[in-house]
């Protein structure tokens, strides 16, 4: 059993919204100084996943796979310490710009050399983007069927069984191995590794590959998706903050302006 | 030559599902050519015949396609795509949209915007915007292949109701060896008004300290006719049912008042309720980014706050 799990590098996600600016001539994201890259959420989710499977089966083996720019190791060295045993990382001059096709090619390359993959997860979507298509496309290149959404994902017998988390329902759905799973944030908070399992994943091995290695000729890796424009989007504040020396004047004095503004 | 506009029109219980009407006003307004409708299912053709505002539906009715799975509705919607052959295709950012739209786009060699909030046309080609980075930016797309395929937020764009029914024509779709297999399906079903539909949405976070501090939301959700929704953060600790959570992930909802309580206002939060008319905020942290966005705001402890609220909403109320 041969588990490999995508994950991102993304600018942290986790910073307050006043402190988030981007540069709209390069298009791109200025993290606040000394704010380091992470791990995209739903992709460390992703790698919980195929530890649960882990523990359930003690012969599945998990590779932690990442394209993206030399320091995504640390993504990588995340994965490894919550428990996978190898690393893949696709590096290449501009990889981190192509488009989610781009990126589904280059990752479905890398799937297909290692050879002998039964599943692949990746989180929902990528916090950077939110685009939640790249699971699909990497489905899409494998010839492998997809499920969405995962909030529990086990294996059994050549197949894998879903359980989907939709806004206004719950499915069970299965299809068989070879399969690419989306996980959820319902399926419930990565684990956090410990100092020793933090020490091992550094000795693990990690794997380099480039576009070359992979057969994938980088540069017809060209966007059917541009980037036309990227900005912060303006919020007009006149929030009127209700005076009241204590909760009960406040709260009377909030109803009578709801009232005048026909809200109630 | 690829023209005209092909949008999914999705059918729930028999009937076609309110956010087409959307779809249809964004591909009219687009003028980017003939909009067409495509519904995809079994036993629809009655529902088929009911979607307005289009020149033509085209209609794959198959038993295959009884429940939604990627690959079912996949080929089925790739099928009507080569007839049709669309230059831009719209769907709702749904339950369906949000899994089918990529897997259509890999199908058919060209790129899909997700969860798009506007779109115009620019010489003669589709540019969508979309919120990104948890709703804290705006990237602005355009494509290089055809069709363009993108997903609609709901509620982000004007509906034109009326109009009439387009020709259906039948297309058939190899629709055998579909790998996904539904095993179970339960809906969830909301007691008293859909959080969708809601026109006052009560909504709790984190703040509220756990799953008891829902108690006053609901009452002032019942005290003013609406809905209870909820964080992400609440969902995820189980403190409230995943239905109700509005945001990126959740839902969106776009009432007349929607009133936060102990909720900070992450991007994220903010990308499934800031496209209602009037946010209150009920928050102990004056700098909370919740405030920013709402046109009333109380600076307190909901504890405190809460009970003297329902009391002085209910008197406003009875006082007609």
């Amino acid at each position: 059993m041969h588990i490999v799990v995508c994950v991102k590098q993304v600018p942290d996600w986790d910073i307050p919204p006043s402190s988030f600016k981007v540069d709209e001539g390069s298009k791109k994201v200025v993290p606040p100084p000394g704010v380091a890259p992470v791990t995209s959420q739903f992709d460390a989710i992703a790698a919980e996943a195929a530890m649960r499977i882990k523990d359930a089966a003690s012969d599945a083996k998990v590779t932690i796979m990442s394209m993206g720019a030399a320091t995504a190791r640390e993504v990588i060295k995340q994965g490894l310490a919550m428990g996978g045993d190898e690393g893949v990382l696709i590096s290449e001059e501009g990889i981190e710009d192509i488009d989610s096709a781009g990126a589904a090619k280059v990752l479905a390359a890398a799937i297909k050399k290692l050879g002998d993959v039964d599943l692949v997860l990746t989180g929902r979507q990528a916090v950077d983007w939110d685009t939640g298509v790249t699971g699909t496309l990497i489905a899409e290149e494998l010839g492998a069927p997809v499920i969405t959404f995962a909030k529990a994902v086990s294996v059994a017998d050549g197949k894998v069984t879903v359980e989907r988390v939709l806004p206004d329902a719950t499915e069970t759905v299965e299809a068989p191995l070879p399969a690419v799973v989306t996980v959820s944030n319902e399926l419930g908070e990565p684990r956090y590794p410990k100092l020793p399992q933090i020490m091992a994943a550094g000795k693990k091995q990690v794997t380099n590959f480039s576009a070359a290695d992979l057969g994938v000729d980088a540069s017809s890796l060209g966007k059917r998706l541009t980037l036309e424009g990227l900005f912060v989007p303006v919020v007009d504040t006149k929030v009127e903050i209700i005076a009241g020396d204590t909760p009960e004047e406040q709260a009377a004095n909030l109803a009578k302006r709801l009232k005048e503004a026909k809200l109630i | 030559m690829a023209s005209g506009v092909l949008i999914l029109a999705e059918i729930a219980d028999g009937a076609v599902a309110p956010v087409t009407a959307e779809l249809v006003g964004a591909a009219q307004r687009l003028g980017a050519g003939p909009v067409s409708a495509m519904v995809l299912g079994s036993g629809v053709e009655g529902a088929a015949a009911n979607v307005l505002g289009v020149e033509r539906t085209y209609l794959v009715d198959d038993g295959a396609l009884a429940q939604y799975t990627t690959d079912g509705f996949a080929r089925a919607a790739e099928a009507v795509a080569k007839q049709m052959q669309p230059a831009i295709i719209l769907m709702a950012q749904s339950d369906i949209g949000r899994d089918l739209a990529p897997a259509l786009a890999a199908k058919l060699g060209t790129a899909v915007a997700m969860d798009t909030i506007a779109l115009e046309m620019k010489d003669g080609k589709l540019h969508t915007t979309r919120p990104a980075y948890g709703g804290n930016a705006r990237a602005v797309n355009g494509f290089t292949t055809e069709p363009a395929v993108a997903t609609v937020r709901p509620k982000a764009l004007e509906g034109v109701e009326g109009g009439s029914a387009g020709t259906v024509e039948k297309v058939t779709a190899d629709l055998s060896g579909i790998r996904q297999k539904v095993l179970k399906r339960e809906v969830a079903t909301a007691e008293g008004v859909r959080l969708e539909d809601a026109q006052v949405v009560v909504s709790g976070g984190r703040g509220l300290g756990g799953p008891e501090g829902f108690a006053q939301i609901e009452e002032l959700a019942k005290a003013m006719g609406g809905a209870v929704g909820c964080s992400r953060a609440v969902a995820d600790l189980g403190w409230r049912p995943v239905a109700e959570q509005v945001g990126l992930t959740g839902k969106v909802v776009s009432p007349t008042l929607y009133i936060a309580v102990a909720i900070s206002g992450a991007s994220q939060h903010m990308a499934g309720c800031s496209g209602s008319k009037n946010i209150v905020a009920i928050n102990k942290d004056a700098d909370a980014n919740i405030f920013k966005a709402s046109r009333f705001g109380i600076v307190g402890d909901y504890k405190q706050v809460m009970g003297p609220l329902i009391e002085a909403i209910k008197k406003e109320k009875a006082a007609g």
